[in-house]
């Protein structure tokens, strides 16, 4: 063999290498991610079957048509589709102040935790995650006994006096949006703490120096500073609350309904698969959407920040 | 160019930092010192003596546990650092990563809600007296360590503090350009007319750069003074030895004079020495005498140390002798090297020290 034989069979046994070595990851990326993905978009195509699932190979834009439009039973007319709608602006509004209340609550807490004494700090973030270790259920269940008529709040508030009926709180947004932020917002102070335990505290006494008042420090040095830690929060509590499945079941009861209750009606009784999968592919159409647009404008205004 | 009227005026100031559970740190042990205007003032002091805290305390970022600090006749001691019209230049800068540097510089003027167009013509003129025109849009990872060094002192001079602190500003340059920084800061805080307060535990820095020094060792002050003062007139072993080099001598006192004595040294040698100002009688007193104060003469002259030469060590400008006494005690000379001429002292050899006149002083404890 010539030396440049050599060299080429080198490479090639390199390039073949390279292939083998990362094929775990390509097909996790594959099978787990891009795969069912991909199966979720040829369904929201296909026919609906007459007891769930679809017709195979029998394709259909009724699945996409139904997501904005309805036909009236009756008279066959189109109409948009409200109670769509309804979910839809439901769900975005209630993911939105969800990440609003863990922000308002996390940061705070996240700041907190960053400036304690080291060996204590572990400590407070332990206790940050011990939530975690019990089911999203039983959590939201939980919520539910503390909130609901015959529950410790009213129960309270009126042994106390204080009203003469009981506070309607469960089967209304507001309850969950208290479910929603309860259970997200250790996503939202873990990665902001993150951030924050990097943060030089000497800039902080540096603004403080330059006749920054308290509130002019958090929002010229450190919230610019954190801001990752803050858009990665945002990110992790936004996403799942915008697809939320037990909580709004359990605590908004039937009728106020999330997309993901939405979705799910689809694959049960609906019995409109189609239907269901143009609505998750939504879904994440509007989340990639709003991501885009969140990370971009956040980036930017981190950099042009001053004058 | 130093007035007589005080800028800072610190008395009896006690800072104690709890720690766990009983523990308890006194940094500042009811320090006092007066900073005059326009004064180049330098706190000078090994790590841990409470140099740092006590301009901690001057900029706001803690609070002495007893004492007043006057600024100009008003006491500021209670106040947040944004209250107090006083700039820090911090030991590692502390520049806003997030910001250009023209952005760095115009922070203190823009949190004082000076208009934009006054802030413009300021940042130009302190990014002028830098000399750093034209860095002003970069980012502050984007520069050298000096170069940040000055965005730094810009940044605080820019709002006109009437009170300059400096961390240890030039502990993170190397040798050559500390050596600028030296001259740079000295221009700038003569041109600016602010008084500066200069923390450093470097006394060469501080002997070159200071009007006044205060020598500060377990939260307390030892000695405030010129650096000749400082330099020449100790008025303790730790002053002596912790600024320059010194030859510390045991000896009895023979006969007492109003401003000096006569002294029988341990290593076998009358000499006169210069009396501290509040000088109490003692049978056995310390003598000091500087290296350089002192000279390599033949083993036979009259009127010398007799000493074994134990090692010579070359440094450039200069030569030092390290010896032994006739007592045992060690003693070390610094020679200029003013001849290209090889001297022929080698090691092991019998030589003499000759002290010059005025050169010993004896140390008040």
């Amino acid at each position: 063999m010539t030396p440049l034989e050599v060299a080429e069979r080198a490479r090639r046994t390199d390039i073949k290498d390279r292939w083998l070595l990362s094929m775990p990851a390509l097909l996790t990326i594959f099978v787990a991610a891009i795969g069912p993905l991909f199966v979720v978009l040829l369904y929201s195509f296909m026919v609906k079957g007459d007891y769930g699932d679809v017709k195979y190979w029998q394709f259909s834009s009724d699945g996409w048509f139904n997501v904005f439009l309805e036909r009236d039973i009756f008279d066959d007319t189109l109409t948009f589709a409200d109670a769509h709608v309804t979910i839809l602006w439901r769900s975005i509004k209630l993911a939105l102040l969800t990440t609003l209340i863990t922000l308002i609550l996390g940061f705070p807490t996240a700041y907190f935790i960053a400036t304690r004494e080291e060996h204590h700090r572990d400590m407070w973030l332990f206790l940050i995650t011990i939530p975690f270790w019990t089911n999203i259920l039983i959590r939201t269940f939980a919520i539910q006994e503390t909130i609901r008529n015959e529950g410790i709040i009213n129960t309270f508030l009126m042994k106390m006096n204080l009203i003469s009926s009981p506070l309607q709180i469960m089967y209304t947004d507001t309850a969950i949006l208290l479910g929603m932020a309860y259970v997200y917002l250790p996503l939202m102070v873990l990665p902001t703490y993150a951030s924050m335990e990097k943060l030089d505290f000497r800039l902080v006494e540096a603004g403080y120096d330059l006749y920054a008042t308290r509130f002019r420090v958090l929002r010229r040095i450190i919230l610019p500073l954190v801001k990752p830690g803050v858009i990665a929060g945002s990110i992790l509590v936004f996403i799942p609350a915008l697809g939320a499945y037990v909580t709004p079941r359990v605590l908004g009861g039937g009728k106020n309904m999330m997309l993901g209750n939405l979705i799910e009606l689809q694959f049960g009784q609906g019995r409109n698969w189609p239907l269901g999968s143009a609505l998750s592919i939504t879904l994440l159409v509007i989340v990639t959407i709003a991501l885009l647009f969140y990370v971009r404008n956040a980036s930017k205004t981190g950099a042009g920040h001053g004058h | 160019m130093t007035t007589d009227k005080a800028a800072i005026d610190v008395r009896g100031v006690t800072k104690i930092f709890k720690g766990h559970g009983q523990d308890e740190v006194r940094a500042l042990n009811e320090v006092s010192v007066a900073i005059r205007e326009n004064e180049f003032f330098t706190l000078l002091g090994p790590s841990g003596c409470g140099k740092t805290t006590l301009l901690r305390l001057i900029a706001g970022f803690d609070f002495p546990t007893g004492g007043q600090i006057l600024l100009y006749g008003d006491d500021i001691a209670t106040l947040p650092p944004f209250k107090r019209p006083v700039n820090t230049v911090f030991q590692n800068y502390a520049l806003f990563p997030h910001m250009t540097v023209a952005q760095n510089i115009g922070f203190g003027l823009e949190m004082l809600g000076k208009p934009k167009s006054e802030i413009q013509s300021r940042v130009a003129e302190m990014l002028k007296l830098v000399r750093m025109e034209q860095l002003a849009n970069r980012r502050t990872s984007q520069i050298s360590g000096g170069q940040q060094q000055r965005v730094a002192l810009a940044r605080a001079l820019a709002p006109r503090p009437k009170v300059l602190l400096l961390d240890e500003p030039l502990s993170a340059l190397d040798y050559k350009l500390r050596k600028d920084m030296q001259i740079e800061l000295k221009r700038l805080q003569h041109q600016t007319g602010i008084t500066f307060i200069f923390v450093t535990h470097d006394q060469e820095e501080a002997l070159t750069m200071s009007d006044r020094i205060a020598v500060m060792n377990t939260g307390n002050i030892q000695q405030i003074g010129s650096p000749r003062d400082i330099y020449d007139r100790p008025v303790n072993s730790f002053v002596a030895n912790f600024i320059g080099e010194t030859n510390f001598l045991e000896g009895t006192v023979q006969k007492l004079n109003p401003q000096h004595a006569a002294i029988r040294l341990k290593a076998g040698l009358d000499v006169a020495a210069t009396l501290p100002e509040d000088y109490k009688p003692q049978a056995t007193v310390k003598v000091v005498v500087r290296p350089e104060h002192a000279k390599i003469v033949p083993h036979s002259a009259i009127n010398v140390l007799k000493a074994t030469l134990e090692n010579i060590v070359f440094f450039g400008t200069d030569t030092h002798y390290h010896a032994k006494l006739a007592d045992g005690s060690a003693f070390m000379v610094r020679q200029q090297n003013a001849t290209v001429t090889e001297s022929n002292l080698a090691v092991g050899q019998q030589v003499g020290i000759q002290i010059a006149a005025g050169a010993a002083r004896v140390l008040k404890s």
